[in-house]
This record gives structure tokens, C-alpha cells and sequence, in this order.
């Protein structure tokens, strides 16, 4: 009796959250079968034709395409790489000082961009490269011409990643320091009884007490190689980058939502989601047998 | 945790090397966000000229004067706080209300099975922009500031961060309540919920976040412009020039737009983030280790 009154709260609780997914989450899913069709707005879904895969041939067929998915891949990837490690060494380096106040200073500071919408840090970063911004300045003094960083195939990847890197390598340090003050200090210790020097203990002491972190880091970060960064890129690029800057997520917005393409945008969307899925998937297998973590 | 060190001149150097590395590091994160501040408070020429570093240059509160009486900047503010209240008490409510049963394990809650794996389906799978879009256009909701709330009403990432915290309470608690004869809902009030309340701070806070720094709902599901939220209305000031597709003119926008007025707009609409940033930091930190360094 008692027991029966538990299992109808229990239902009762997740009822409104229920109700939600089902509406915003499951019955959307439903919307998929427009990968399938010509859809017609007026027409809805029952009344659109059935063209089979022609959407995804078709998506093959566009030589933009491969240049999309190239730049999608590629952005993500350094930007996953070099944010990894800048957030190591910062984690590494902050270690080493001992005045608490500077520290904690410091980490207030660059934990903050993490916090500020692209939106906004958009102008700011426009600023910062534009023609007559302070980077172009700085090279300026090294005799270097001014570069249009913002209409430059060339620039505005590595802009892309560096400014991204610069947002978040703080936010990502945390986890790291967090795991630096639980190695044992006994190692230490240890180490400096055999006559390990600075140098000799972060090598053997501090990097491998480091490593499960970083692995775990990494490998739940696998499924972030098609998240290229959309707020960021949708923000500051022009069709004249489009060519080294264009990702799947802002393709689809740009086909799906202003070009009303609706069925192309959702065979887009759903390629990538079930590319995405079984990158999460495998990550979540992978971190549970490297380091006994589940995601869910 | 303290390394020993012997202080040998090599040991030195090493250090002034890390000193500089790491001011490098911050001064990184906080020049551009005082530059901000400085040109807020410039005269437009200099602005315009490129003239200001960490100080204002002939300063003036003129732009700051100009943002008062502009009443769509106050409007759309406005549309993001009360956006902000409506997301709180939606979200961290369903997340409550979601994260309990779930915490439960499948012998003491029969369902916990199907709901939790309905969950994970619906956190890894998803319609995309476009369906959803569709939907949030049959119920009539475009133009409506539920648009911005309903479709994320339950963020599942916290509702995982949640319900590990509860899962983390000690049983003997609710056993001991439950021979009082509390119902579940008095269990959850009295019981879960306080002590989890440092996990609930985090979530709070970063649902408090998400919602003040989102553009890309308005962008999608409200077409007046008037009806933005604030961090759209931002957006927009610089979307021209996604449409460029001539380098010279790229240029010349630049030095037309009202630099000034756009950072003292910028600095305005990121003060409510920092008044809230210290009490995020203290909780943030002990979030991010909880949520991802589970034994």
C-alpha cells in the first residue's frame, strides 16, 4: 500500500517533464520522414511526395559538400587539440606557484570568457582583428602588412580556433587542477628524495598522475569533432570565408531556415545527428572500459 | 601536494618563466574586456581612430547618456530578465521533479527503466532546428517568449548532474523518514533537496546563463525585432556584415559603425553576468569536478 502510493508519485513527478519531451523532443523526431520528401509547406507532410534518398544523392552531388564536412572535421579538430593542451599547460603552470592570492585572481580572469555568449564577444574579436585593430598594430611593428583577417581564407581559421581557445581554456583547466591536487604528495616527496629536480617530477610524477584525466578528457570529447562551434562561427563569418568556414551546422541553418529548403536542411541535419550519435556512443563505451566513467 | 623545492638559481629562472607565462595567460582574458570598457567610455573619434588601449581617451559618459534613451536596448534587457525568471523557475523545477524518480533505482521505482532510457534517447537524438521549428509554429507559440523556454524545458544534462547528486545521498536518510510515514514529495522537499543544494546552485547558475547569453532561439522562433531578448538585439549589430561580400566594404562598416555606443551596449548587457560571477565560480568549480570525475 505504502509502496503503491511511492510508485504513483514517482509517475507523478515525471509527468510535466514527460510531457515536455514528448512534445519539443519525440514528436519532432517525426519531422525526419521530410529527409524522405520533396515537402511542401502547404502541402504538410502527408501531402508532400516521396523522392526515397534523393535528398542525401543530391546532398552527395554539390560540390560544396565535401568542402563543408572537410571544414567541419578539420576546424573541430584543432580546436579540440590545441584546447587541450593550452588547458593543460595552464593547469601545469598555475600548479607551480604558490602566492594563493595571484592564483586565485588569475583563475577568476580567465575563467570568465567561458561565460560571455558569442554574441557578444563577436564584436569584440572584430575589433581585435580588424584592419586597423590592435593585432594588425602588433605586426605592424614587425615590418608584417595588415591582413583582412576577417575576408582572408587563409586567417580566419586559425582566428577561429585561437580566439576559440582563447574563451575556453580556462573553463577547461578546472578539471585538470582539479585532479592535480589529488595526486598523492608523497610521490613528490619521494621523488625529491632520489633527487628528481623540477623538471624530472613533473615528468614523471605529475604527467602520468595527470593522464587518466586526460584520457577521459579526450575521449569524451570524440563526439565533438562535428561540433565545429556554431554560435562562434554563425557570428563572425561572411560569404567570403565561406569556402574555409562554412560548417554543416551553419549549411543547414543557411539552406533549412533561410533558404526554406526544408527537406534538404533535414537530410543534412540528420546525417550528421547519426554520425553524432554513434560518436557518442562509442565514447561513452570507450571511457567506461579506459576509466570505469560513464556519461550515462 | 607541495613539491619541495631547492631553491638553485635554475629553479629561478624557471619560476620568473612561469610568472610570465601565466600573466601572459590572464592578461590575454582581460585586456580585450578592459578595452571594451575604455572605448565604452571614449569619444567616438578616437574610438573610430583605434586610439584607445586600457584607458578612455578624452573620456565621457556621452555614450552611456545616448544608451538610456534607447528604448529598444531597455526593452529588449527587460524581455531577457523576465526570459531569465520564466527559464528558472521552469527548468530547475522539471529538473527537480525529473532527476528524483530517476535517481531511483529500478527496484524501488518500477518505471526507472523506461523513463531513464526515453530520457537518454531523447538527450541523444533529436529532430533537428527544423522539425522542432515546425512544431513550435503548429502550437502558435512564434513571437511568444515561451518559444525561447518551452522547447529546452528539460535541459537533460542537468537532469544527469542532478540525479547523480541524489543518488549520492545516503539511504538510511529517506529510510527513516519513510517509517514517519512522509510521503515521496515530503522526502524530496525535506530531505534530498537540501542536500543536494550545491549541485541544485550549479545547475540554477548555468540554466540562469544559458538563458541571459542565447541569441539563436529569437533568431528562429521571433520575428519582430522589437521582441528580442537582449542578447539577440546585440547580435544583430553586427550581422551586416555577414552579408558582405565585398572585402572594401567590410572595411568601410567598420569605421562607420557607432563604436562607442555598441560597447557601452556590450558592457551594459554582460554586467548582469558579473554581478552574479562570484557566487557562479564558487559553485562552478565543484560542479564541473562532480559532473566529471565520478568514482
Amino acid at each position: 500500500m505504502k509502496n503503491k502510493k511511492d510508485q504513483t508519485a514517482f509517475h507523478l513527478m515525471l509527468a510535466p517533464g514527460m510531457i515536455f519531451l514528448i512534445i519539443f523532443s519525440f514528436i519532432p523526431m517525426f519531422g525526419i520522414v521530410m529527409a524522405f520528401q520533396n515537402y511542401v509547406p502547404a502541402k504538410g507532410i502527408s501531402g508532400s511526395s516521396w523522392v526515397g534518398l534523393d535528398n542525401f544523392k543530391f546532398m552527395l552531388q554539390i560540390p560544396d559538400s565535401k568542402q563543408i564536412f572537410a571544414n567541419t572535421i578539420i576546424i573541430a579538430l584543432w580546436k579540440i587539440v590545441v584546447g587541450t593542451i593550452v588547458s593543460i599547460v595552464f593547469a601545469l603552470l598555475l600548479n607551480e606557484i604558490r602566492v594563493r592570492f595571484a592564483k586565485r585572481f588569475m583563475q577568476t580572469v580567465v575563467y570568465l570568457p567561458n561565460f560571455l555568449s558569442w554574441a557578444i564577444l563577436a564584436t569584440v574579436v572584430m575589433n581585435i582583428f580588424s584592419y586597423e585593430g590592435p593585432v594588425n598594430a602588433f605586426l605592424g611593428w614587425f615590418g608584417i602588412d595588415p591582413v583582412l583577417f576577417m575576408a582572408s581564407n587563409t586567417w580566419f581559421r586559425p582566428m577561429l580556433i585561437l580566439t576559440d581557445v582563447w574563451k575556453g581554456f580556462g573553463y577547461g583547466s578546472i578539471i585538470y587542477l582539479a585532479s592535480l591536487t589529488a595526486i598523492d604528495p608523497g610521490l613528490y616527496e619521494a621523488a625529491s628524495m632520489d633527487g628528481a629536480n623540477r623538471f624530472k617530477k613533473l615528468w614523471y610524477v605529475t604527467l602520468p598522475g595527470l593522464m587518466p584525466t586526460i584520457l577521459l578528457v579526450t575521449t569524451l570529447n570524440l563526439p565533438n569533432v562535428l561540433n565545429a562551434g556554431f554560435d562562434q562561427i554563425f557570428n563572425l563569418y561572411n560569404p567570403l570565408v565561406y569556402q574555409t568556414a562554412d560548417i554543416i551546422d551553419t549549411y543547414v541553418y543557411r539552406v533549412g531556415l533561410v533558404e526554406r529548403q526544408y527537406s534538404l536542411g533535414t537530410a543534412v541535419g540528420l546525417l550528421r545527428s547519426v554520425v553524432g550519435i554513434i560518436l557518442i556512443l562509442s565514447a561513452n563505451k570507450l571511457a567506461q572500459k579506459l576509466t570505469d566513467y560513464r556519461i550515462f | 601536494m607541495s613539491p619541495i623545492y631547492v631553491h638553485t638559481v635554475k629553479s629561478r629562472v624557471a619560476d620568473i618563466i612561469i610568472w610570465v607565462l601565466l600573466l601572459a595567460f590572464t592578461l590575454s582574458c582581460l585586456i580585450p574586456l578592459v578595452n571594451l570598457v575604455a572605448i565604452s567610455f571614449s569619444d567616438n573619434a578616437a574610438a573610430s581612430a583605434n586610439l584607445v588601449s586600457i584607458f578612455p581617451v578624452n573620456p565621457t559618459f556621452s555614450s552611456y547618456e545616448k544608451l538610456l534613451s534607447d528604448t529598444q536596448f531597455w526593452r529588449s534587457f527587460m524581455i531577457s530578465v523576465e526570459r531569465v525568471v520564466l527559464g528558472l523557475i521552469v527548468n530547475v523545477g522539471l529538473m527537480i521533479l525529473t532527476a528524483y524518480p530517476l535517481s531511483k533505482s529500478s527496484r524501488q521505482f518500477r518505471g526507472q527503466k523506461i523513463y531513464m532510457n526515453l530520457v537518454i534517447f531523447a538527450m541523444l537524438f533529436s529532430g533537428g532546428l527544423i522539425p522542432t521549428f515546425m512544431v513550435v509554429k503548429e502550437l502558435h507559440l512564434l513571437d511568444s517568449i515561451w518559444a525561447l523556454i518551452l522547447p529546452g524545458a528539460v535541459p537533460i544534462g542537468n537532469v544527469i548532474l542532478l540525479m547523480n547528486a541524489f543518488r549520492a545521498v545516503p539511504k538510511s536518510l529517506e529510510e527513516a523518514a519513510k517509517i514517519d510515514g512522509a510521503s515521496q514529495w515530503r522526502i524530496l522537499g525535506r530531505i534530498y533537496l537540501p542536500v543536494v543544494l550545491p549541485t541544485l546552485a550549479t545547475v540554477t547558475l548555468f540554466t540562469i546563463v544559458g538563458h541571459w547569453n542565447d541569441y539563436f532561439g529569437a533568431l528562429v522562433y521571433i520575428n519582430k525585432a522589437a521582441n528580442y531578448p537582449l542578447q539577440t538585439y546585440i547580435q544583430q549589430l553586427s550581422v551586416e556584415v555577414q552579408n558582405i561580400t565585398d572585402p572594401e566594404k567590410l572595411m568601410e562598416l567598420a569605421k562607420i559603425s557607432d563604436k562607442t555606443l555598441n560597447a557601452a551596449k556590450i558592457v551594459v548587457s554582460t554586467l548582469p553576468l558579473l554581478l552574479i560571477y562570484p557566487f557562479m565560480q564558487k559553485y562552478f568549480v565543484s560542479g564541473i569536478v562532480v559532473g566529471s570525475v565520478k568514482e
